[in-house]
């Protein structure tokens, strides 16, 4: 493709196979079984071969395999801290409304 | 380029234990780490740190580094000493930093050339499987596009190698589709506009992660709005039928009779209609403002309410 060309937004399908987010996380497929098996990942979809994973769950993914990688925790460690930094994350966004209700009126 | 203390970046003493060396890596990873910590440079100076311990945890480039000498401050110009490294032999391993980008040029002249797992960050993935990189990127979008949806233009700057193996920056214009109802930190994919594939493999995807710029009167919390509605003190004493903004338009609110400062009033369903789920509320916290007392009339008149009320806010504090 050119340097300045516009391309058009293709027809969005947002739903990720675990192919999908395996290749997105450049890991093997068993290490995101593992993550599904911890709960950090929740496919839609009873069978293996039918699961469907949304655009988060890359991000999910990809944090849990960061964490675990950089500070050497296991992958229960790693679900436990995507939680905890996720409901931090809830909490910052939620003061930040608090305070610019209460201090800018 | 500047040198580097990778001792005092770890806060250990010179003489430090591989132990030692080890517990202040992990400490100072779990502090500095990006998915962890929100503190300005924190990303920085996890990096510094994986790359200190990069040098210090292995035997061989911890003392080809020591025989450096203590006699460098960190950040001082420094040029590599002729065949300082002679007589060390690096086997090489793999890289084990965090894939996010390469060290500095201080390690760089040390350590360069060895190994071959260097900015597996891009590359890794596109080698094993044919398929291009998946790349990520943030935009940031209207509040009222996300409300209602909207096609946006973005420009993104993205890194590509060309044949030769080289690293340029190109950019690029798309049109994005930005569904309705999108919140913040919400990620879409944009199929096949990621890396293109290697050898005939296919392209990988954009993902793109939403964030909402700050809006001039409405707050948004996950699904829900906040506005703040400033209200007159006896709309608020009495009660009143106030017009207020939504996202979706003006609606009719209720200020019921005896309202508070600070008193949330929900409007149901009139927050981010995020598809899947019941849509968000809009809370309008109600805010008593008094209208100044800017002529002798206006005071006067607040004098005899003084007088006719008899009121007294402080009543539960003893006074």
């Amino acid at each position: 493709m050119s340097a300045e060309s516009t391309d058009r937004y293709p027809s969005g399908d947002q739903r990720l196979s675990l192919a999908d987010i395996s290749h997105g996380c450049g890991v093997s497929v068993d290490s995101i079984l593992i993550l599904v098996g911890e709960g950090v990942l929740q496919p839609r979809g009873r069978r293996q071969r039918d699961w469907v994973f949304g655009a988060d769950d890359l991000a999910r993914a990809r944090c849990a395999l960061r964490i675990q990688h950089d500070l050497g925790v296991n992958s229960a460690g790693a679900a436990l801290a995507v939680e905890l930094i996720e409901e931090m994350q809830r909490l910052r966004e939620r003061v930040r409304v608090l305070e610019r209700l209460a201090f800018r009126g | 380029m500047d040198f580097k203390d990778y001792y005092a970046v770890m806060g250990v003493e010179r003489d430090a234990t591989q132990d030692e060396i080890k517990r202040a890596y992990r400490r100072l990873a779990r502090k500095y780490h990006p998915d962890v910590s929100k503190e300005s440079g924190a990303e920085a100076r996890f990096k510094a740190v994986g790359e200190a311990y990069e040098v210090l945890k292995d035997p061989e480039k911890r003392a080809a580094y020591d025989q450096l000498g203590t006699g460098w401050r960190d950040g001082q110009e420094f040029r590599p000493p002729p065949g300082w490294d002679a007589g060390f032999e690096f086997s090489g391993g793999g890289f084990s930093g965090s894939g996010q980008a390469g060290f500095s040029d201080f390690f760089e002249s040390l350590f360069g050339g060895l190994g071959g797992a260097r900015h597996g960050g891009f590359t890794r993935g596109a080698r094993s499987s044919g398929r291009g990189e998946d790349h990520h990127s943030t935009v940031e979008v209207a509040l009222e596009d996300a409300y209602h949806g909207a096609t946006l233009p973005l420009q993104l700057r993205v890194p590509e190698y060309d044949a030769n193996g080289r690293l340029s920056m190109h950019e690029r214009r798309l049109q994005v589709k930005v569904p309705r109802g999108v919140i913040n930190g919400k990620r879409i994919r944009l199929p096949g506009q990621g890396a293109k594939g290697v050898n005939g493999g296919k392209p990988g995807d954009l993902f793109l992660e939403i964030r909402l710029r700050p809006h001039s009167i409405y707050q948004v919390d996950g699904k829900h709005i906040y506005l703040n509605l400033p209200v007159a003190p006896w709309e608020a004493a009495l009660g009143a039928r106030i017009q207020v903004p939504t996202l979706g338009g003006r609606v009719d609110l209720n200020v019921p009779a005896g309202a508070r400062s600070g008193q949330k009033l929900r409007l149901k369903g009139r927050g981010m209609p995020v598809p899947g789920e019941s849509p968000g509320d809009q809370y309008v916290v109600v805010q008593i403002v008094t209208p100044p007392a800017d002529s002798d009339e206006k005071r006067e008149f607040y004098a005899t309410m003084a007088e006719r009320l008899a009121f007294n806010p402080r009543a539960h504090l003893g006074g």
